[in-house]
């Protein structure tokens, strides 16, 4: 297919949109390098405290770099696998695959798969490292209970998220946080089981010791804070985005109303990949900082206004 | 001495000056250029998608006529208005005449569609109901095709006629893009989804 996955700066309206771009690619690469190195902070904590060495620090750094690799080109089958979402063909589902094609006509980019998870909650998400390699998963209770107009404002928000990159950004957010969150928890629980310290015998052990506990305490942390920094202003800007592919701002007006009236959490959705999905999948009433989404009243109110 | 030196050096000033205004003219000049190409593959590119998408359609055509051969025995006046809706959506050339050729082809798929409600059998049919969902898929996808070429249209159109691009657009080859219309009916039609 003829596209343009990589248009120039517009001018007018557009030019937000064409920042997000160039913000986003540029955002994913520190992020990526940032996460590397938090990651190898991490691993090499670890290694501190079980006197490991040298050996350490390069296996810390072997696996922060080739964890990095995994996440870009493989995060997004690893996401897809862990919310039990499976492909659907032409030949199953000709509307919906129709619908997706249909909007990636419109974002101008290239369609990307359709996935479905088995769930009865009205939920999507999309993932990918760019437009050329990316994915589109409903919930069956999306795809059923919502209209055309509807089930395609909700798509539509998830092309935005594809043809601006946040995918890539919060690909490499997701899954790398995952994993400092996962090093983070094994060295806390270390500690508390008084798993090292009391060997060696070094002169300087203490010390390294307490690094290692600093290192570990404040390592979720910082994923944590990074997370939350990718959530909610993204979301309103794929809003609007999605109106302007769709030209009619009831059709996901109606959506978000349908999905506040008729609530109930995506199962597969776990504390770090909620901020992935399309309406907050956990539904715990987590307000200001710790929320991963914008208030959907917020939302609802916002395209209201359009 | 020191006068010539002077001398020189104004001279070589003047030269740094205009190779200066000469560069910056010439970068200009290569910006233009750039943008209007950037602008006009916009267009064409979103011309591709309308393309792919009409021939779909035409394409569709003869399977949904076999499938429906059978039960609309009684209909054939309606059959051969699609039919030749559809031959000439195939002999369009310009945008303007596909446009034509489209909209008159949507109008006689929507009567045929309207008419196939008065045989069960046919509405029962898996083979119909595919092809009819496949229909309205590339309808749905024309409309959206459609939209995305006419905002670039809209883009191009408007750059080439602004300053300083309306300058250079007639030199480098560029002229204004017709739309891809709407009929009225099918305007009537958006009016009431809204």
């Amino acid at each position: 297919m003829a596209t343009n996955p990589m248009p120039d700066r517009g001018n007018g309206q557009r030019v937000s949109f064409f920042d997000a771009i160039d913000a986003n690619k540029r955002n994913s690469l520190l992020l990526i390098v940032f996460l590397t190195v938090l990651v190898f902070l991490a691993i090499s904590a670890f290694a501190l405290m079980f006197d490991m060495g040298w050996v350490g620090f390069v296996m810390g750094a072997l696996i922060a770099v080739l964890y990095a690799l995994f996440s870009y080109f493989l995060g997004d089958r690893a996401l897809l696998a862990l919310s039990g979402a499976r492909p659907v063909s032409r030949e199953e589902n000709p509307y919906l695959y129709n619908l997706v094609e249909g909007l990636a006509i419109a974002a101008q980019i290239p369609a990307p798969r359709v996935y479905m998870m088995d769930d009865a909650s009205l939920n999507a998400f999309a993932t990918g490292r760019d437009p050329q390699h990316s994915a589109i998963v409903v919930t069956r209770g999306l795809a059923e209970k919502m209209n055309r107009a509807e089930l395609e404002g909700v798509v539509a928000h998830e092309m935005s998220h594809i043809g601006n990159y946040d995918i890539r950004y919060m690909l490499i957010t997701v899954v790398m946080v995952g994993l400092i969150g996962f090093l983070g928890e094994i060295m806390l629980r270390s500690f508390l089981w008084g798993g090292s310290g009391n060997r060696g015998g070094r002169g300087g052990g203490g010390m390294l010791v307490l690094l290692g506990l600093v290192l570990a305490i404040l390592t979720p942390i910082i994923a944590l804070l990074v997370k939350l920094a990718i959530s909610r202003e993204r979301e309103y800007l794929a809003d609007a985005t999605a109106v302007k592919l769709t030209r009619y701002p009831d059709g996901l007006r109606n959506a978000l109303i349908k999905i506040r009236d008729n609530y109930q959490p995506t199962r597969a959705a776990t504390g770090t990949t909620a901020s992935l999905y399309f309406a907050d999948p956990i539904g715990k009433k987590a307000a200001g900082l710790l929320a991963t989404h914008p208030p959907i009243e917020d939302r609802i109110k916002r395209l209201g206004g359009f | 001495m020191a006068m010539l030196q002077v001398l020189e050096l104004g001279g070589l000033g003047t030269l740094l000056c205009v190779g200066g205004i000469v560069l910056v003219l010439a970068a200009a000049l290569v910006m233009i250029f750039n943008r209007l190409v950037v602008l006009k593959n916009r267009v064409d590119n979103a011309w591709a998608q309308i393309d792919v998408q009409l021939k779909r359609r035409a394409d569709l055509i003869p399977n949904l006529m076999e499938s429906v051969k059978g039960y609309m025995k009684h209909e054939r006046g309606v059959l051969e208005e699609v039919t030749k809706a559809r031959t000439a959506l195939m002999q369009a050339g310009s945008v303007e005449e596909k446009a034509k050729a489209n909209n008159a082809l949507a109008g006689t798929l929507k009567t045929l569609f309207a008419v196939a409600e008065n045989y069960p059998q046919l509405k029962a049919s898996e083979n119909f109901k595919m092809l009819q969902e496949e229909l309205a898929g590339t309808e749905n996808k024309i409309a959206y095709a459609r939209t995305a070429y006419n905002d670039s249209v809209l883009e191009y159109n408007q750059t080439i006629q602004v300053i300083p691009y309306n300058l250079f657009a007639g030199m480098f080859g560029h002229a204004q893009k017709q739309y891809f219309g709407v009929t009225e009916a099918e305007r009537q039609n958006v009016k009431v989804q809204f």
